[in-house]
């Protein structure tokens, strides 16, 4: 069973300023150790497992860096 | 420029997507600055109104100076404080297109305060948004005339004194008692509620303008996390627990 939802986020545009880290109401997203070619800790998913596609970390990022994504695989038979 | 590394796998469908308004230009604001959440808002509202090809926006001077490289649509740029004339220009001249300026506080409340009220009393149809950081952010934080009593600054480094520099302006109140502005609103981005009202906020804004019912404006209260030496995450405490006892939240004119 897939998680209900997913995050991409764009390393480049991504500052590492935690504010989508602080947002997330499920623990999902953490600073990782990685450098964009920017100098910054990227976000990423950390627990992707707990994702449930709420949006809130998108609408919270100052650089709109991040797009959601929801499991609907009836949608794709279609 | 930007390459989305991860693979979105089969059966997962979008639902949040970076706005078309748009452009693939990288904000070039500070991390964490709530500039950036803002500039995506009035993108979102381009978009869902679809007004995209007849928009023009008018760049102040300040964060947002490089405004015009970050949208999809037409652009000029205001000398500083100017920017609500040059719309009333480009407003007059063009009544069918959407004229929006985007101004820091250092910008509208403090240069360009004539112009502003002037555009108000005179009920232009346009729409203003008013970043109020509380500082001079771009120039490396010097005071403003919203900055708050006591505030660190690098010209106030002992903390405002209202002695000598007066007190916070509040331009939405001021401009609220004029008879010639349509819509006068407070919001704030310091959490996902307020994002999504400074969001209806934002959109209201626009649809007065194709309605034709004059001035709106839509005040912001933002913070500086750079200028004001605390992590990103914490700036929504700072407005939450400083900003909002002088800049309280709400609607404070609409005329129907």
């Amino acid at each position: 069973m897939p998680p209900k939802g997913m995050v991409v986020i764009d390393k480049d545009r991504c500052k590492g300023c935690g504010v989508c880290v602080a947002t997330c109401p499920f623990g999902v997203l953490a600073l990782s150790p990685e450098f964009n070619r920017y100098g910054y800790n990227v976000a990423a998913m950390a627990a992707p497992e707990k994702c449930t596609g709420c949006t809130m970390c998108a609408q919270m990022c100052p650089d709109a860096a991040i797009e959601v994504y929801l499991y609907r695989p009836a949608k794709e038979a279609v | 420029m930007s390459v989305v590394e991860t693979k979105v796998p089969a059966g997962f469908v979008p639902v949040y997507t970076r706005p078309k308004a748009l452009s693939d230009k990288r904000f070039t604001y500070c991390p964490g600055c709530d500039h950036g959440i803002i500039t995506r808002l009035v993108a979102e509202a381009i978009d869902e109104l679809g007004i995209q090809e007849r928009t023009v926006g008018v760049a102040p001077v300040g964060c947002a100076v490089f405004l015009y490289e970050f949208f999809r649509c037409d652009f000029a740029q205001a000398a500083h404080g100017r920017a609500c004339a040059v719309a009333t220009g480009i407003k007059r001249a063009n009544p069918e297109l959407i004229v929006f300026t985007y101004q820091g506080d250092g910008d509208l409340a403090a240069i360009g305060t004539a112009e502003t009220v002037h555009a108000a009393n005179r009920g232009e149809n346009i729409t203003v948004i008013f970043v109020n950081n509380q500082i001079y952010g771009m120039t490396g934080g010097q005071m403003a005339p919203t900055t708050l009593p006591g505030m660190r600054t690098t010209t106030t480094p002992e903390g405002r004194d209202l002695r000598s520099t007066g007190y916070p302006l509040k331009i939405s109140e001021m401009l609220a008692q004029l008879d010639g502005p349509a819509y006068i609103t407070r919001q704030a981005v310091f959490d996902v509620r307020h994002v999504q009202m400074a969001r209806k906020a934002i959109l209201r804004a626009f649809r007065n303008q194709l309605e034709g019912k004059g001035f709106s404006l839509v005040e912001i209260v933002a913070s500086c996390p750079t200028n004001l030496r605390i992590p990103p995450a914490e700036g929504v405490r700072w407005v939450k627990e400083q900003a909002l006892k002088y800049f309280p939240l709400g609607d404070l004119k609409v005329r129907e």
